[in-house]
Order: structure tokens, then C-alpha cells, then sequence
């Protein structure tokens, strides 16, 4: 996803007035700040919003088609078929992190795991996981998951996230294999070296340490690219069997003619929500990126 | 240059038999026999029907021969353009379903996909270390990008479409058109072809524009820029250059993001009942034809390696480094 563009700060070594120096200019960058409190508020949401729902997710009973209302708890009205829209949109809130979290957890492990690995081994190592990586990079993996999940009987909305990160890892393991190299040949590591450290030791203690800024806007990424990628497959009819997220509830109100039918409390709060997490995950990594790297703050 | 693209073809030829070998192996790996579910899930009442849907699958799938020569013969009828059957339209082949839906997928797609690319860049350069157009453009982007494209559809089908009337909702053309190269059915076609496209280009140019935004500010805090100010350049003549320099791995990011437009255009198609590859996978999906899926999965693979080739051809073109033998850094 370069389009988003996480692009590196120049790694440097870590001293003690720099991590004020970060908070200085985290707390001072308007994106950064704006975009955490968007993201906490809706994680906010999503984990106490059910406990104020009156209704169970899937429950029929409530009048059909019932625009909001503060009767019964009704607060975002009722679908076609008098389901709680309030009850169904928090559970899909809890889903979109989770699937965010499990989804991009998964596949910024996978990138990292081979991004170090074939930056610091060099050679025939990086060959090979290089042609791996630009195999998987080019497979078009909704596609992919599309067919995967078509032929799952019963799907749940944790495999769903495991299948969305080991698809999605590719340009994540490419953007740590470049910056890898760049720190490998680094006087510090020839000192690690020397030391007689194992490979690993060596890459989590003082190479991960110096690009921890770079990896931890990649996971951002990678998170609010999963939630995307699991709406559109919910929205599909490959959604989780046993539950609701917010992607189904898009597809729900479409096949059920909402849209004909005026019902725009059903479909509005659900994309919006979408675009609130991971328009908000994206602006806050805009923010990281100009905290950490002082060539990109504004003037 | 040679050795490039050599380099080039491996990776998609590895990656096309990578494809096809998924494509064969996933129904081979769900457990259980996957015909007796295939047939068990279609729910026909008739036992001497679902008898007869049961031997189509056995020969049609091979699960008699040994494992190798069931993917041999795989590989055979592939190369035959044989996808198999659908099972919704029953004596249809997928090939034909496939042929028939591409002409609208691609007419959404490449539109889309040039449009907003250049747009974006366009408005995404202007928009760099300018205060007014930048506070204004960027939050923008940013809120289009984070959008999912049906939730999009679905927002210009609601306001345009039903609320407002200006647009059909539904379908390539109006059913009462009469087919053939007139003025009006042209005109019918793009009323039907315009919402979709929209809705496609407006995502993805927010990217394009992001992507954008960000390379030009990196480029113009470069020494070249710098130095080239420093030598009284007008300000026009240098943001030309961090323009041609910041395109490049624009050009690169078009093949990145390929497979999440395609996604986007399946998924637009679907709001719209926009007779394209979206809205057969979804008829597909929905209706359990597993042939058509496997079938479209293959063609938008094909259809994505041949748009990364063009791709690596058009970057050589446009980088003078990678035809003097530097290969641009990219592998």
C-alpha cells in the first residue's frame, strides 16, 4: 500500500532527551493527536457499547423497519426484519478490532519474521524468500481469500483474520528487508557481532530497536488494511457464519432492499464507522511518521 | 535491461503455477469429500438428479485417478480454456460466463484505475507544502481512502440514484434499450456506467493523492531541490522535477494497490447489479457454483500478472536508470 506511505526516518541511536524530544512533538502534532483520540474513542466504544444494547444481535422482535428511537433501546432503529441495529452495529465495532488486531498482528509477524531474516542473511536466503515474497506480493489476495473462504463450510471471524494476515504480509516483510540492509551495515551491528551474539539476539536487541518507530506504523497499517479487507469479504457473503460484523451488515441492508426502502439507519453508521478506524488509524500514522522523522514537520 | 525482465517473467510464471496449484489444491484439502458437499449443499431433491450431478463432479474433478494425474489433467484442460460447467446455468461453461462478464469489469476498471491515478497526482502535487489546498485536500484523502468502496456505492445508489432519481441504480443498461451502436444506447450505457465509475475512482484517487502529497514534500527536501533554490530556480521549475522524480514509485504503487481495486470494482459491481466478474462471483457465491469461482479467481490472476508486465514495461520507459543497466534497484 504505498499509496498511504509509511516512508522510514533515518534510524539513529537512542538517547535519553530524545524520547522527551518524541513527546514533545507527539503531543504537539495536531494529526497524531486528533487520529489517537478517534481511534481510542471507537475502541472505546466498541468494548463498552455492548453492555448498553438492549437486544441480542440476531434477535428478531422489534417493529420492522423502525427508524432511531430512544424506545426499548432501539437507538439506531430496526432492520427489515425488526433485528436491534445498535446491538448489531457494536458487536461488528468488537469484530473490526479484533479482525484489526488478529489480522494485523499475524501478518506484521509474518513480515518481520522474513523481512529480518532475508535483510540480515543476505544472499541465497534473500533470494529465496525474496522470490516468496514477490510471489505472494503479486497473487492478488482478496481473490485468493475468496476462493479459500468459498470453500470453508463454517467459517469464524478468527480464522477469517488468520487468512486475511498470512495473505497480507508481503510489501510489509519488502519495506523491513530495505531497512534491514540499510542498518546491517552499520558499524554497531559489526560490534554485536564480535560479540559473539546469536543472529536473532542481534536483530531483536539492536536492529528492531532502532526501526521500532518504522514497525510499529507498519502494524497500523497493516491493521486498518485488515479491517478493510474483512469488510469486503463479510460484504461478499464470505463473512463469519455465526455472528454479524459491520461488512455483513452492509450486505444484509442491500439484499434486503434498505436502500429502496429509505432505510438509511442500517447502512450510514456502518461504513462510517469503517472510515472513522482506519481513516483515523492512517492520519494518526501521518502524525508518527512526522514526529519521528523531523524532515517532514511542518514549518 | 535483459536480464530484468527475465528476472520479471520467472516471478510471474512462478507465480501463475503457484496460482493454479491453489486453485486445484483448496478443494482437495477441505476435508471430507468435497463432491458429496458440493452436491449435498445444491439441496436437489431428486436422487437420480443429484446422482447424475455426483458422476459430473467425479469425472469433472478426476477423484478417481491418483493425485498427479488429477493435476496433470488439470493443467491439461486449462490449457484448453476449459473451466469447467456452472451449475446455475447449467450447460453454460464458466469460460463463456467469464467472456461475457469481462467486457463491463474492465470498462469500470481501466477508466477508474488511469483516471484516478492521474488525478490524484495531479491534485496530490499541487496540494504539497501548500498550506490552504493541502488542509483542504488531504483530510479529504484521507477520509476516501479509509472508505470501503461498497459502503461508497452504496451512499451515491442512496443519494443520486433513489433519493434524487438522477441516476439508474441497476444493471449496464435499461432493459427496454434496444442493443446496437446508436446514439442513445450509448448514452443509456454511460448513465448506467457513470455511479459505478465514480464510486471507484473516487477511493482510489484519495490514495493516489496521499501517495502523492507525501513523495513531493520528501522531494523537495532534497539536496537537489535545495540546491537547485539555492541557484534562484523558479519555484515552478523545481517542484517539475520533484514531480518526475516523485512518480516513480507511483508508477510502482499502481501495481501494488492493483489487487485492491480489482477487489473494489467486485464489490461496486455488486451494489449496482453491474453485470461484470463482481456480480457473477457474488451470483456464484451465493448460489455455492464453485466452478465459476475458481474460474474467475484464475482469470483475475492471469489479468493482474499481465498488468504488472505492463507496468515493469512502461517504469523502464519512463526511468532512464533501469535501461542503462542500474535495474532501478528493483528485483
Amino acid at each position: 500500500m504505498s499509496a498511504v506511505g509509511i516512508d522510514a526516518p533515518a534510524p539513529s541511536v537512542k538517547r535519553m532527551s530524545e524520547t522527551q524530544e518524541t513527546l514533545h512533538f507527539a503531543l504537539r502534532n495536531r494529526k497524531l493527536v486528533f487520529g489517537a483520540s478517534v481511534t481510542l474513542a471507537m475502541l472505546l466504544f466498541a468494548i463498552i457499547g455492548p453492555f448498553f444494547a438492549h437486544h441480542p444481535p440476531l434477535e428478531y422482535g422489534g417493529n420492522l423497519s423502525s427508524p432511531p428511537t430512544t424506545k426499548d433501546g432501539y437507538w439506531f432503529g430496526t432492520t427489515l426484519l425488526g433485528q436491534d441495529v445498535y446491538s448489531q452495529f457494536v458487536t461488528g465495532l468488537r469484530l473490526a478490532f479484533l479482525v484489526g488486531a488478529i489480522g494485523g498482528g499475524i501478518a506484521a509477524a509474518i513480515g518481520m519474521v522474513v523481512g529480518f531474516t532475508a535483510g540480515y542473511r543476505g544472499g541465497a536466503v534473500d533470494e529465496v524468500l525474496n522470490m516468496l515474497t514477490n510471489v505472494v506480493l503479486v497473487i492478488p489476495t482478496f481473490a485468493l481469500l475468496l476462493v479459500i473462504a468459498a470453500y470453508l463450510p463454517t467459517r469464524s471471524i478468527v480464522t477469517e483474520a488468520v487468512f486475511i494476515g498470512i495473505t497480507s504480509w508481503p510489501w510489509a516483510a519488502r519495506a523491513i528487508r530495505a531497512q534491514t540492509f540499510s542498518l546491517v551495515a552499520r558499524d554497531f551491528v559489526d560490534m554485536a557481532r564480535l560479540s559473539g551474539r546469536s543472529s536473532w539476539r542481534i536483530i531483536f536487541q539492536e536492529i528492531a530497536p532502532n526501526m521500532s518507530s518504522y514497525l510499529f506504523m507498519m502494524f497500523i497499517l497493516l491493521f486498518g488494511g485488515a479491517i478493510l479487507i474483512a469488510a469486503t469479504l463479510d460484504f461478499i457473503g464470505l463473512g463469519p457464519s455465526n455472528t454479524i460484523s459491520l461488512g455483513m451488515m452492509m450486505q444484509l441492508s442491500v439484499q434486503n432492499a434498505a436502500l429502496q426502502l429509505h432505510l438509511w439507519w442500517w447502512f450510514v453508521p456502518t461504513g462510517l464507522a469503517i472510515m472513522a478506524i482506519v481513516g483515523s488509524l492512517y492520519v494518526m500514522n501521518v502524525g508518527l511518521d512526522e514526529v519521528f522523522n523531523p524532515k517532514l514537520r511542518e514549518m | 535491461m535483459l536480464r530484468y525482465f527475465i528476472r520479471k517473467l520467472f516471478v510471474y510464471g512462478l507465480t501463475f503455477v503457484v496460482a493454479v496449484t491453489i486453485d486445484w489444491a483448496i478443494p482437495h484439502l477441505m476435508p471430507g469429500n468435497p463432491v458429496l458437499t458440493l452436491v449435498g449443499r445444491i439441496q436437489v431433491q431428486d436422487p437420480k438428479v443429484a446422482q447424475q450431478l455426483y458422476d459430473h463432479y467425479m469425472r469433472a474433478f478426476n477423484l478417481d485417478l491418483p493425485l498427479w494425474k488429477q493435476y496433470g489433467y488439470f493443467w491439461i484442460s486449462l490449457f484448453h480454456g476449459d473451466l469447467g460447467t456452472s451449475i446455475l446455468e447449467f450447460p453454460t461453461s464458466v469460460t463463456s460466463i467469464i467472456v461475457h462478464a469481462i467486457p463491463y469489469t474492465l470498462g469500470l476498471l481501466i477508466p477508474a484505475i488511469l483516471l484516478s491515478w492521474y488525478a490524484g497526482n495531479k491534485v496530490g502535487a499541487l496540494a504539497a507544502r501548500r498550506k490552504v489546498l493541502d488542509n483542504s485536500v488531504l483530510p479529504a484523502s484521507y477520509a476516501l481512502t479509509a472508505t470501503p468502496y461498497m459502503w461508497l456505492a452504496i451512499l451515491l445508489v442512496f443519494v443520486f440514484g433513489i433519493t434524487l432519481s438522477l441516476f439508474p441504480v441497476g444493471f449496464a443498461y435499461s432493459p427496454t434499450a434496444v442493443r446496437g451502436f446508436t446514439w442513445s444506447f450509448g448514452v443509456d450505457v454511460l448513465h448506467h456506467w457513470f455511479l459505478p465509475f465514480l464510486s471507484l475512482f473516487l477511493v482510489s484517487f484519495g490514495g493516489w493523492a496521499i501517495g502523492m502529497r507525501n513523495m513531493i514534500i520528501y522531494e523537495l527536501e532534497s539536496d537537489y531541490a535545495h540546491y537547485l533554490e539555492a541557484l534562484g530556480a523558479p519555484q515552478r521549475l523545481v517542484r517539475k522535477y520533484a514531480f518526475r522524480n516523485a512518480m516513480l514509485p507511483q508508477i510502482t504503487g499502481l501495481a501494488l494497490v492493483l489487487g485492491a481495486i480489482i477487489a473494489g470494482a467486485l464489490v461496486t459491481e455488486i451494489v449496482f447489479s453491474y453485470p461484470g466478474l463482481g456480480y457473477q462471483i457474488y451470483r456464484a457465491i451465493t448460489n455455492e457454483d464453485y466452478f465459476v469461482i475458481q474460474g474467475i479467481f484464475l482469470f483475475i490472476i492471469v489479468g493482474v500478472l499481465i498488468a504488472n508486465f505492463v507496468v515493469d514495461i512502461v517504469y523502464v520507459i519512463v526511468d532512464p536508470r533501469t535501461r542503462i543497466g542500474m535495474q532501478g534497484g528493483r528485483s
